[in-house]
């Protein structure tokens, strides 16, 4: 009894975590620029794909990790440089297209540059199950949850403590203000998009030992992580994380004790009825029109 | 600029220039000009002539799908370029229409017309219900509320395989009325077309009265419109319901045209596909959602022989034409027609 609730609840923690660091991805770039990126999934099969095929062609896992967090950060900023800069007068649905065609060619491309395969990367550190409480867990969960406390650490210390976050967080509150006081807004800009597809890439490194990739992963866990950062409260800039975990939680029990052939259903009707209550998310602020 | 429901797009340039050609041309030249007569009389046209050239089933099919979607887009366009409001998730409204007319003809054995009808008022019905605290949502909260109730109603056709055939679809009875059955792909070409041009004709007209100023009000600021005393929640759960009808309706003939139906009809891609052609073809111009459909629905067809790289090149696209001509193809083209006659 405990040991199932236990096994279900790490299952979501371990998928909450993912969802995470997917959200914080789309809060980032909000809060940058007002965007939101439906790219952000392409960003996590990026990074798990190129994982596959440098470690393939015989590169040691550690360096095919960083290279495919390096590969991924560039074509974020390449996406922000090419199409979003050029656009910023264009209203915000055309944005959005703009960005759903991003991903389009993300996964054109990948299905041209990699293949249309599942694949599957080894374990961090073997296979060896851990019990805890009666359930059994990977090595490899532990590794999705250390590093994305890790992750919250640095982005903490970096937005509170560095001038650079502070930078991006005065940009997020008043662009113009930020501006006026010496605050290079298109450079924060550039920033976020490639810390956002950074974040996305090490999402899906972290994830592929558990759930394989293919070309197509990215469209779910985008959409799961846009979920997580509007469950949050856009803006907030913490918010994605618990979302994330919430909804990564209740999809496990939900798949657990009610029916699993609506796992992916539980996330959207939370989602559905949160926003019904509190239509700003969770830790949202609620919002006041200025006339 | 943060907000969805405030995106700028000009909602109204037609009663402008009507004026402006009215003052300069004369009579017969600004009846031309105007969207409800000069623009109808063009697409009676198009859709009249265009049998000419067709030569194979193949292009007819091609024609009757742009007709097809662009019923749903004009649809739409309504909702997204004149409310202002944007949805996610209108697929799952056009595959809840296909699979009430599939399940109740194929099945139940009812006449093909009668499931239509009821499938577009329980659609109808549940749209009313779900606008009011869908649409009390604003910006990225209001795509994620309807791209939720999309992908929630894309995934109950998937799992619900007893009913509808799940993941691997379902065949479907053809359309027959009072024992006319369509067969022949010009009977299906001269009844989408007819719907098209009953479809703009209803688009502009709504338009053009007071629930069209009301909507323009609504997508110029809301709480300016509240304060002149429009009632805004109800004239958009009125124009999201009337969007949903249009897809259920197409969603119906779909299904029975191409006599088999898969889920893939509500999916989240295919909404998405919907808001890129009023995009595209250009927000707040019903004419626009119709070259917005015909546009995306031929281009995939055009790109085929691309083969591995079609997504590549249909992605590139998009975003080029997005980047260049973020209004959308037809304003884009009209303000340039517009700056070269001024000149």
């Amino acid at each position: 009894m405990l040991g199932e609730f236990m096994q279900y609840l790490f299952s979501g923690l371990t998928s909450g975590a993912i969802y995470a660091l997917v959200g914080l991805g789309f809060a980032l770039i909000y809060n940058a620029s007002h965007v939101i990126n439906f790219a952000q999934g392409e960003f996590v099969m990026l990074g798990g794909m190129s994982t596959v095929f440098l470690a393939a062609g015989g590169v040691p896992l550690p360096l095919a990790v960083a290279g495919a967090i390096a590969g991924t950060a560039l074509v974020g900023l390449l996406l922000e440089k090419v199409a979003v800069e050029r656009t910023k007068n264009a209203s915000v649905v055309t944005l959005i297209i703009i960005t759903i065609g991003a991903s389009i060619v993300l996964r054109g491309l990948a299905q041209v540059v990699f293949d249309k395969q599942f694949h599957t990367l080894p374990a961090f550190t073997g296979d060896d199950p851990i019990v805890i409480l009666g359930a059994t867990i990977t090595p490899q969960t532990l590794w999705v949850l250390g590093v994305t406390v890790a992750i919250v650490l640095v982005l903490q210390w970096f937005f509170g403590r560095t001038l650079w976050g502070k930078a991006i967080l005065a940009t997020s509150v008043n662009p113009l203000a930020a501006r006026l006081v010496g605050i290079n807004t298109s450079l924060v800009l550039l920033i976020s998009f490639g810390l956002s597809a950074a974040l996305g890439a090490i999402a899906g490194v972290l994830i592929t030992p558990i759930t394989s990739t293919n070309f197509e992963v990215g469209i779910m866990l985008g959409l799961k992580g846009f979920s997580a950062a509007i469950l949050g409260g856009l803006g907030h800039p913490f918010g994605a994380v618990a979302g994330g975990l919430i909804l990564g939680i209740v999809e496990a029990f939900g798949a657990g004790y009610i029916s699993s052939d609506y796992k992916d259903a539980m996330a959207f009707i939370i989602i559905l009825l949160a926003l019904f209550f509190m239509p700003s998310g969770l830790f949202g602020k609620r919002g006041t029109d200025r006339v | 600029m943060s907000d969805l429901s405030t995106t700028k797009a000009t909602p109204a340039p037609v009663p402008m220039s009507t004026r402006r050609a009215g003052g300069s041309g004369g009579g017969a030249l600004a009846w031309l000009m105007r969207p409800r007569t000069g623009g109808l009389l063009v697409l009676a046209a198009v859709i009249c002539l265009l049998p000419l050239g067709l030569q194979n089933n193949f292009q007819y099919d091609v024609a009757i799908k742009i007709g097809f979607n662009a019923i749903v887009v004009v649809g739409l366009n309504l909702l997204i370029g004149y409310a202002g409001q944007i949805s996610l998730g209108h697929a799952g409204f056009l595959g809840l229409g296909a699979y009430f007319s599939a399940i109740t003809v194929t099945k139940l054995g009812w006449p093909p017309l009668v499931s239509l009808v009821v499938a577009a008022a329980v659609v109808g019905l549940l749209a009313f219900v779900v606008a009011r605290p869908v649409l009390r949502l604003k910006g990225h909260y209001l795509a994620m509320a309807t791209l939720g109730l999309g992908v929630i109603i894309s995934i109950v056709l998937n799992q619900e395989a007893q009913l509808t055939g799940g993941p691997d679809g379902m065949i479907v009875a053809p359309f027959t009325v009072f024992g006319f059955e369509f067969s022949k792909a010009w009977h299906w070409y001269w009844l989408v077309g007819g719907l098209l041009f009953l479809a703009v004709w209803l688009s502009l007209n709504i338009i053009d009265s007071p629930v069209g100023r009301a909507l323009r009000a609504v997508h110029g600021s809301e709480v300016a419109a509240e304060v002149v005393g429009v009632d805004t929640t109800r004239y958009k759960v009125m124009i999201f319901v009337v969007s949903a009808v249009f897809a259920s309706v197409v969603g119906s003939l779909d299904a029975h045209y191409i006599m088999f139906l898969s889920p893939n009809e509500a999916s989240f891609f295919h909404s998405v596909e919907l808001v890129i052609m009023v995009v595209l073809g250009g927000m707040a111009s019903t004419f626009g959602a119709v070259v917005g459909a015909a546009i995306l629905t031929a281009l995939p067809q055009l790109l085929t022989f691309l083969e591995d790289y079609e997504h590549l090149i249909f992605g590139l696209i998009l975003m080029l034409v997005m980047i260049f001509l973020p209004k959308g193809i037809v304003p884009s083209l009209a303000a340039l027609l517009k700056r070269g006659g001024d000149r």
